[in-house]
């Protein structure tokens, strides 16, 4: 059942819900998503530490008018694991899923080796092999640089 | 195992037995290599070499590689002159050499270029070194050096001296060691030791590491003493270069006590990191293995282009 507290702030007619991310993430998870990604005429809305009987305290991220691609929604698993999408159509959950770590991570973080191929004037994108799971350790698969301090940039 | 057509990025696109193999196909090639034999195994084949940053030894050595197996190169020796210079992505300028030749060396100064590279061409891509990023035929010939000497890669305590840091040769030869079971022993100055990652990189496929910054202590019990050049622009200070540089210098003094079969390795060019003076005892291992740059590139080539050595 949808907590009523919850919905009061911001209930939307489509989008998505990101909720369960951890205390304090929600910003992170925004650029992920990527704010240019989001419709302008779009309220984004983010709640901070929010009381959550998961997860002791949590962010929730609710994007208006956009449904948050498989891509993006597992990338979002780089940084708050125990994120939860829903997909809202209509004022209903439609689709609900947890965020899951895929092995390559294409197209969403920087590689942090500014001297890197993947950071000059090509017509690539970003490439990283998940090394390891907990924590998070990547790998670019261009200059194999191990990284394990992301700074998602919009892809 | 099938070489035919593959791609050379990264040392660490090979699996044990692979790197055996191609050592054992280099040993082949020695006689081939120091002109005794000849071979047209290569006959009608090009590759083609794209030196995006300048490498007179590397260049050479696959020139020579090449034409002992009777094959031929076509050549970008100056980046200055190149198309990229315009403003043509490397993407591009790949896309087009690759159609010129059969396989194509790529040296460039940005890390993971030649993975885009290889991306880009439809024939194989070696990695001829990437900025601080990979020169994996550096490591094989290292590893074929190192071989020859004792007969195994595995068991030895080889250390690891000078700059460790951006020494780009050392990461990859710590990997391929660490794969045959040899131990890594770290001597590096205070400022350039191996960077964290790599270190934890080299644990967790299971290495033996150690760090001992005595290089006198370092020397006792080693079996090869890989050196490495500490450049003066990773110093501020002049004196504190002069310093550092001095206590990393091996000569016949610091040997004195070593064991008799320690072999000395560099990739050279040397600035002043092993004297001259120990060239002409048994200890001198890197002229040798500056000679073992050219049968490893062939073994490599015939691999790549026709699937066995002759
Ligand atoms: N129309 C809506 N507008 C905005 N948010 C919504 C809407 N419908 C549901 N949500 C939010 O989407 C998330 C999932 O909704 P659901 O009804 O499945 O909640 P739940 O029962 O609390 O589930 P969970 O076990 O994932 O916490 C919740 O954060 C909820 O507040
Ligand atoms: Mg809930
Ligand atoms: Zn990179």
């Amino acid at each position: 059942m949808t907590a009523a507290r919850e919905l009061k702030i911001t209930p939307i007619k489509n989008g998505t819900v990101i909720d369960h991310i951890g205390n304090g993430l929600a910003l992170e998870v925004l650029r992920i998503i990527g704010i240019d990604e989001i419709d302008k005429d779009s309220t984004v809305s983010v709640a901070l530490h929010v009381r959550s009987q998961k997860i002791g305290w949590k962010d929730i991220v609710k994007v208006e008018n956009m449904e948050l691609s498989p891509r993006k929604a597992n990338a979002i698993a780089l940084i708050a694991p125990t994120a939860t999408i829903s997909i809202i159509r209509d004022f209903r959950v439609r689709e609900k899923r947890a965020v899951d770590l895929p092995d390559r991570i294409v197209g969403i973080l920087k590689c942090p080796n500014p001297s890197c191929i993947s950071n000059q004037r090509e017509p690539v994108e970003s490439e990283f092999d998940v090394v390891r799971r907990r924590p998070v350790v990547l790998r670019c698969i261009y200059c194999e640089r191990l990284v394990d301090d992301f700074h998602p940039h919009a892809a | 195992m099938g070489f035919k057509g593959r791609d050379v990025i990264s040392i660490r696109d090979f699996s044990r037995e692979e790197i055996e193999e191609i050592l054992r196909a280099s040993r082949r090639m020695i006689p081939l290599a120091e002109g005794k034999k000849t071979s047209h195994a290569l006959d009608g084949k090009i590759l083609t070499l794209a030196f995006l940053e300048p490498s007179t030894r590397t260049r050479l050595s696959f020139e020579a590689a090449m034409a002992r197996l009777g094959g031929s190169c076509v050549t970008i020796a100056d980046p200055a002159v190149s198309s990229l210079r315009k403003g043509e992505t490397l993407h591009d300028t790949i896309r087009v050499l690759s159609s010129y030749g059969d396989a194509i060396v790529l040296r460039h100064p940005n890390e993971g270029a030649a993975r885009l590279a290889a991306q880009a061409s439809a024939k194989p891509v070696i990695n001829g070194g990437d900025g601080a990023g990979q020169h994996p035929t550096q490591t094989l010939l290292d590893l074929a050096t190192i071989e020859e000497a004792f007969g195994t890669l595995s068991g030895l305590r080889v250390v690891l001296v000078g700059d460790l840091k951006y020494g780009r040769t050392v990461h990859s030869l710590a990997h391929a060691l660490a794969i045959f079971g040899s131990e890594i022993v770290l001597c590096a100055p205070p400022t350039l030791g191996l960077p964290a990652e790599v270190r934890e990189h080299l644990e967790t496929i299971g290495a033996k590491v150690t760090v001992e910054d005595e290089l006198s202590r370092a020397v006792r019990d080693a079996d090869v003493l890989y050196v490495t050049r500490i450049q003066r622009e990773r110093f501020g200070d002049e004196r504190e270069f002069a310093k550092v540089s001095g206590s990393y210098r091996i000569d016949r003094a610091l040997l004195a006590n070593a064991k008799p079969k320690l072999a000395v390795l560099h990739p050279l060019p040397r600035t002043g990191e092993v004297a001259p003076e120990l060239d002409d005892t048994p200890h001198a291992a890197y002229f040798r293995q500056a000679f073992l740059g050219v049968p490893v590139r062939m073994a490599l080539l015939a691999l790549l282009l026709t699937g066995k050595v002759p």
